[in-house]
């Protein structure tokens, strides 16, 4: 994971300045995006993550060029290429549905962009071949693309578009189709493509593990906005709101009262009376009364002490670690992961009094 | 108690209703082209198995004149009728529903709808001041009128396969620098080939035996095939019309057995 600065000196390659979609007319319309801005830097592994319907396809879309804005600018290296067609963008698609070309072969496929782009006859048979190396395909060049599996169909997808060496790859999620095992081995091959071509990735999820696992940095939407944009790390330990926070892992939610604020620090009185410190987003003004979350693995259940108690509800053994349910004594629930040692269970059972002991700084304070 | 489904096939009577409406549809069919094997004069008295009259047929210099007219026109007529078709059904498909798309549809059918008689009179009386005006009277009227009901047999088909196809395909071929005529001739042009092939067979077929609007827009000397037998029909019967006609069913079960078959490789 490059370090901040590392990352701020690189140049942007995409950039979404106040975009907004609307489809249909007047009061039937649908706002797809709502205002959208981000910059997408060069050579970035870049997800756009969200629920279905949120607005990514169309996000995307409209960097390929399928669609046109309603309102805003969408830049390519500093370029405003909102009102090119697509076959003037150097921007590619891997299509969630493959959309091979049934009538060609595989290597034809892989083929069609550089001979659109015109390219001389040995340039392209070189670069299809490297491309289908580069997918693990060179034996299957000549089949048909109803003769082949639906993981050898993605990886020519792949190839077909990253043959023309586009600037910039759209992937609308392209691994939703494949089982699980496959999805994994995938996951791992497209992050290995994308160190070895150099080329940034846009790449469309809805799978919060798949986001966090491949991602230099993410954007986290819902309802045609992007509610934070930031490093693995930061969106699943940051979470600005509470719709980042809940659809990225599991985690407990608290109401809390902000007692003293500094810097992003702040401390906060629980609902047991006592006081924790946290973290806050930068530039939030936190209310008086504030949500603050707390990951499951970030605090332990112990037989004494403790800044939070209450009742074990259930227990639930998951081989590497134990979920402990906890009803706390003003009535919400909260959840605590704990890795499991060998021959050692975790000492609770259902009914037991317990109390929370959250890990220091593992208290974020929400926006909203 | 197993409840048996309703179904039309063990009801009754269904088989014998069946069999007699086979019966009715292709006994005289059947009878006609057994009389072209006839040896005798008559359509009616059997004098035993011979190519006779297919040869009288086709040695018969009326006959390869209307038959090579009616190859001409539906040929030409097939060919228009299907670039029409082709670019309508493109049009009609390739965009966004609109309000007034339906009435298109309906506008390219119209062929379909409109009682025949009524466009062969409206030909008859457009194409006769045309003829005054213009000095013209070749085949262009026939080929004209021909294109003109031809084209919504070719649409059917071209539009069919223009529905099921994935848009998809074309904006990826857009995404990989294709331009849209690109798109066009690579993608769409190729993937679309089974349904205008079986456009214009049907339109070939459609246009090979049309009788009503030949008959009203031909000028002397123009007969077609269908024309000509009708107006031998008129005179003396020989089993020479048996053979035309069964040469003609062999011609189109053919087209229309390749229409069939292309259309069911469509996946
Ligand atoms: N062509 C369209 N016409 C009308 N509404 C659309 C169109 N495309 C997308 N939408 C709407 O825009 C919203 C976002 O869709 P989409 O970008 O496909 O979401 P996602 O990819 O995140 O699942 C949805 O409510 C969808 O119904
Ligand atoms: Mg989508």
């Amino acid at each position: 994971m490059p370090k901040p600065e590392e990352a701020e000196q690189k140049r942007v390659a995409v950039e979404a300045r106040s975009i907004v979609k609307a489809f249909g007319q007047g009061s039937n319309a649908i706002r797809a995006l709502d205002n959208v801005s981000v910059a997408i830097r060069e050579n970035e592994f870049f997800t756009l993550l969200g629920p279905s319907g949120c607005g990514k396809t169309t996000l995307l879309r409209l960097i390929a060029g399928f669609e046109y804005p309603t309102e805003g600018a969408i830049l390519l290296y500093g370029d405003d290429i909102a009102g090119l067609p697509p076959f003037k963008r150097p921007v590619n698609t891997v299509f969630q549905s493959y959309a091979l070309f049934p009538h060609l072969t595989v290597s034809e496929n892989v083929a069609f962009g550089l001979e659109m782009l015109g390219r001389s006859k040995d340039e392209i048979k070189s670069r299809v071949a490297a491309m289908l190396k580069l997918v693990h395909m060179e034996e299957l060049g000549n089949r048909r693309t109803d003769q082949i599996s639906g993981g050898q169909a993605q990886r020519v997808a792949l190839a077909r578009a990253l043959a023309p060496g586009p600037k910039v790859l759209l992937l609308d999620e392209p691994l939703s189709a494949l089982d699980y095992k496959l999805r994994k081995e995938m996951q791992i091959e497209l992050k290995r493509m994308q160190s070895e071509t150099g080329i940034t990735f846009i790449f469309v999820t809805h799978d919060q593990e798949e986001a966090l696992t491949m991602s230099d940095r993410i954007a986290v939407m819902s309802k045609g906005r992007i509610l934070q944009v930031g490093s693995p790390w930061d969106i699943y330990d940051k979470p600005a709101d509470r719709f980042v926070a809940d659809f990225i892992g599991e985690t407990n939610f608290l109401t809390a009262a902000v007692v003293d604020i500094a810097n992003s620090r702040a401390t906060v009185r629980l609902s047991s009376g006592k006081e924790i410190p946290a973290t806050v987003a930068e530039g939030m003004q936190p209310k008086h009364e504030a949500t603050i979350v707390v990951r499951p693995e970030h605090a332990r259940a112990v037989k004494k002490g403790g800044q939070l108690s209450g009742t074990v509800e259930n227990v639930v053994y998951f081989g590497t670690d134990t979920h402990i349910h906890i009803r706390l004594e003003d009535g919400s629930p909260f959840t605590v992961r704990q890795q499991n040692a060998r021959s050692e269970f975790c000492g609770f059972e259902i009914g037991d009094p317990a109390g929370i002991e959250i890990a220091a700084d593992a208290a974020q304070v929400l926006r909203d | 108690m197993v409840r048996r489904r309703f179904e039309i096939r063990t009801q009754p009577g269904f088989a014998f209703l069946a069999l007699v409406t086979f019966f009715m549809l292709y006994l005289p069919i059947a009878v006609l082209v057994v009389y072209a094997f006839n040896a005798s004069d008559s359509i009616t008295i059997w004098g035993g198995l011979s190519l006779h009259w297919f040869r009288v047929a086709w040695n018969n210099s009326a006959v390869q004149d209307a038959a090579w007219r009616s190859l001409i026109i539906a040929v030409f007529a097939a060919t228009f009728a299907t670039i029409t078709a082709t670019m309508a059904a493109l049009a009609t498909t390739r965009t966004p529903p609109y309000p007034g798309l339906t009435f298109k549809y309906a506008f390219i059918n119209q062929p379909l709808m409109v009682p025949e008689i009524v466009t062969a009179v409206a030909l008859l009386i457009v194409f006769s001041r045309v003829k005054v005006w213009t000095g013209y009277s070749g085949l262009g009227y026939l080929i004209a009128a021909h294109t003109a009901f031809c084209i919504p047999f070719a649409y059917l088909p071209i539009r069919a396969r223009l529905e099921s196809m994935d848009l998809t395909l074309e904006r990826a071929a857009a995404d990989l620098y294709a331009t849209p005529w690109m798109a066009f001739k690579r993608i769409t042009l190729p993937l679309l080939r089974p349904g205008i092939i079986a456009g214009f067979m049907l339109a070939f077929v459609i246009s090979l035996d049309d009788v009503v609007i030949t008959e009203f827009v031909k000028s002397g000397g123009q007969d077609t095939l269908p024309t000509y037998m009708l107006g031998q029909i008129r005179r003396t019967v020989t089993p020479e019309v048996n053979a035309i006609a069964t040469a003609f069913l062999a011609l189109s079960v053919i087209l229309v057995t390749a229409f069939f078959f292309i259309n069911r490789q469509k996946n």
